[in-house]
């Protein structure tokens, strides 16, 4: 009688078959796009386009694009700052968490953490223009008094020749991520026991973090420290408000090649994509070989036994640095909330003359047509992303499967591989087979993006969840889809909503995919605050910057009061 | 036919690595204490009896329930209770929402609420049904877990070192009472302990694992 109650009813029957199948779902959704849209870039940079008449192969696309002047500039930019913003994001964030784990200045870092990590990189790159522009913040406060400028001086700051700027704005909003992975690598190694032994044998905090530590977290961090390098390396919005125009970084031009109306420059356009991939093939190989060298150069210095005598200063200049990029991104939002409110602001005046709505009045409709185009967007694609990871993480629980090191590396491939290099190519294969561009071709395309982000948001508390809850809850009787949505997902609310808003986050800041993706129909936030950067219109951009960071940064707050408020008379859960 | 729970030529292995064997049959009301250091696979054979052996163990032999084969039955449906040193009340749900969780299924809403009721007064927490369980003590913890597994009417009781986080005092009242309660049910019992005291308590035969 008791087996008669618990027979599996069919239902259930056929959602354990259709489990099995998720995983391999979603690695069709993160990594299908990247093939076809590699593959798609392929051919025509080989002279293959049929929608334009052409038929190759032949090698006429890298012909054109070696003749272009620019090429030799950009593709050096591309790898200068690519090079500079991830050695020196990582330098930051090694030497902070060498020098200052578990004192007070960290932990308000740490604290901080969230918040930086939301705002988009647009909203950001447009926040550090306003302040040490010229005309910026910056100089705004010391003129004329220490300066003596009535009129902002003739510098190339913003848009240098160097793409130095760029860098320093990738800087600003690689340190928090690299930071966020470095911490949940720390959190797997005895790092404070390795530490007090290296004190106890008269080494420095810094030097003995260095030596006993690092070796360890950079083995965890180093998929991410990849992601950091092929990103910084091919990013376009951050490029188009910070880097340089002439020549700008091959990436940029790619899409000026792409929006051409002449369809002939799409195969340039491809051409150039694949010598992006290429460019950032061959800086993670020579990154590979910093690796090595470091590792023999360090080998050396441990067994010299210096006990780190430079630790103080080496701490406090990387203090100074952490600090510094999570202020230009504070600060930057703050200038952006003043030049959205500002009445007329004349340089050199701190302060506008006047506060006023106005600017929100005037572009409030459209800013609020595209928060909600935005809004779509993401709570669709993070959705769905969600829904994908926990499906993947439960038939993992279940069936035993075991992802082995080497899976992980799928996680992050979408990430490798530079976005220029292989939407150009998904939006050729849209229009070749005539698809309606638009809302949920972008979807899927943010998919591949919001996807791996998710599941490395997820999977950690997903899988700490003590299997022995599950356990006591089947021998109570309660079948694997009880315990699921009985037991497992209300436990997990506040990570699985966590995982949730940084999908959103994803998907707001996403400016390539929606731009080419959405053949310019599609209109978010992101797309609209980077195409007002030529304007120089700073009221309309404080507005959309405003409003794109907020869009993303909202819900991180909502992950964490939701949870607080459904969870308010669980003690249990509170800090679970 | 036979009541109770057979372990017919159980063996476990992990790898070439033979863990344990175990042949042994635990009539209803009695209780059968497998001891030995922590780390040669007692809870593994716990898992084994629920179905929740993790994939890298292999495991042989049948596991008879009152003469049922249930090696193969999913775990849910093994009518198989388990109790573990943690408590593991579920922290989302209040103190009486985890005994309806536990409560075999049936009957109305009102019924069963008043099964809920009746059950927190028999361990002494009347009017507990809405508190959260992480306000609870130890002791009282205890208690709730134990009637959330008794009221999921199991046909057996598994024990994994069920007393090793209670204080002394404590460890002495629960024990007994988890014992009497399976007795008066006649339910077979397995423990798996490191405690001489708590085999001794338990009054049955007793296995000792990784003595050699």
């Amino acid at each position: 009688m008791r087996r008669g109650l618990w027979a599996a009813p069919s239902k259930r029957m056929r959602r354990r078959r259709f489990l099995p199948l998720l995983p391999a779902l979603t690695l069709l959704a993160m990594l299908g796009p990247v093939a076809a849209g590699l593959w798609w870039t392929l051919l025509p940079a080989f002279g293959h386009l049929p929608a334009a008449g052409l038929t190759g192969p032949s090698i006429d696309p890298f012909n054109a694009l070696f003749d272009w002047q620019g090429l030799p500039r950009a593709a050096f930019l591309s790898l200068s700052t690519g090079l500079i913003a991830t050695a020196v994001s990582l330098l930051i964030v090694t030497l902070v968490t060498a020098g200052w784990s578990g004192t007070k200045p960290f932990r308000v870092l740490e604290r901080l953490l969230s918040p930086l990590l939301s705002v988009p990189h647009a909203a950001a790159a447009f926040g550090l223009a306003f302040l040490i522009a010229p005309s910026g913040w910056l100089s705004r406060m010391v003129s004329p008094g220490l300066t003596g400028w009535e009129r902002p001086p003739d510098l190339l700051i913003v848009q240098d020749t160097w793409g130095l700027t760029m860098a320093a704005g990738l800087v600003a909003k690689e340190v928090p991520f690299l930071l966020l992975i470095t911490l949940a690598a720390l959190g797997q190694t005895d790092a404070r026991q390795s530490v007090n032994v290296a004190q106890a044998l008269g080494y420095g905090r810094l030097t003995g973090w260095l030596k006993t530590v690092f070796p360890r977290v950079y083995a965890q961090i180093r998929p991410p420290v990849y992601v950091v390098l092929a990103y910084s390396m091919s990013v376009v919005d951050v490029a188009v408000i910070l880097g340089p125009n002439t020549p700008p970084p091959l990436s940029v031009q790619i899409v000026k090649w792409m929006s051409d109306p002449d369809l002939a420059m799409r195969l340039v356009a491809a051409a150039g994509a694949l010598l992006q991939l290429g460019l950032v093939i061959g800086a993670l190989v020579l990154w590979r070989a910093g690796e090595s060298l470091v590792a023999f150069l360090g080998e050396r210095w441990i067994c010299a036994g210096r006990r780190g005598r430079w630790d103080g200063v080496v701490a406090g200049t990387a203090l100074f640095g952490g600090a510094a990029a999570a202020l230009a991104v504070l600060l930057g939002l703050l200038v952006l909330a003043i030049w959205s409110f500002a009445g007329f602001w004349g340089y050199p005046d701190a302060l506008p003359n006047g506060f006023t709505m106005r600017n929100w009045m005037r572009h409030g409709d459209g800013a609020l047509e595209a928060l909600g185009e935005t809004a779509f967007i993401a709570l669709v694609a993070a959705t769905a992303a969600v829904l994908l990871t926990i499906g993947c993480l439960e038939a993992e629980y279940r069936y035993g499967l075991r992802l082995r090191a080497r899976t992980v590396w799928l996680l992050y491939l979408p990430l490798l591989v530079p976005q220029i290099a292989f939407l150009p190519g998904l939006q050729t294969l849209l229009l070749g087979v005539g698809a309606e561009i638009g809302r949920i071709p972008v979807i899927v395309a943010h998919l591949v993006f919001v996807l791996p982000y998710v599941f490395l948001s997820l999977a950690d508390p997903y899988r700490a969840w003590d299997g022995r809850m599950g356990t006591i809850a089947s021998a109570l009787g309660a079948g694997p889809e009880r315990v699921l949505w009985h037991v497992r997902l209300p436990m997990l609310l506040r990570p699985i909503l966590t995982a949730f808003a940084v999908g959103l986050a994803v998907s707001v800041g996403q400016y390539l995919p929606t731009l080419l993706i959405g053949g310019g129909r599609v209109a978010t936030l992101t797309t609209e605050a980077v195409a007002l950067a030529s304007g120089g219109d700073r009221q309309a951009i404080g507005v959309y910057a405003l409003m794109q960071t907020g869009a993303a940064l909202i819900p991180f707050a909502l992950a964490l009061l939701v949870p607080a408020l459904v969870w308010r008379n669980r003690r249990g859960l509170r800090y679970g | 036919m036979d009541s109770g729970l057979t372990l017919r030529n159980v063996t476990i292995s992990k790898g070439d690595q033979c863990l344990l064997q175990v042949d042994h049959h635990i009539s209803a009301g009695h209780v059968l204490t497998v001891m030995g250091p922590s780390g040669v696979g007692k809870s593994t054979l716990l898992s084994f009896i629920t179905g929740t052996l993790a994939p890298d163990f292999r495991a042989q032999g049948r596991v008879l329930l009152d003469g049922e084969d249930i090696t193969d039955l999913p775990s849910h449906t093994r009518g198989v209770g388990i109790l573990f040193q943690d408590d593991l009340l579920f922290p989302h749900l209040s103190v009486g929402a985890n005994l309806a969780f536990g409560l075999a299924q049936g009957g109305g809403r009102q019924e069963r609420l008043a099964k809920v009721a009746e059950a927190l007064k028999e361990i002494g927490l009347e009017g507990f049904a809405d508190r959260d369980p992480a306000t609870l003590s130890g002791g009282q913890k205890a208690r709730v877990a134990l009637m959330r597994m008794l009221l999921s009417e199991p046909r057996a009781l598994l024990l994994d070192e069920p007393f090793s986080r209670l204080d002394m005092a404590l460890r002495a009242q629960i024990r007994t009472m988890v014992f009497d309660r399976a007795r008066a049910r006649s339910l077979p019992v397995l423990m798996v302990t490191h405690d001489e005291e708590d085999a001794r308590a338990a009054g049955g035969s007793v296995i000792t694992l990784g003595a050699e």
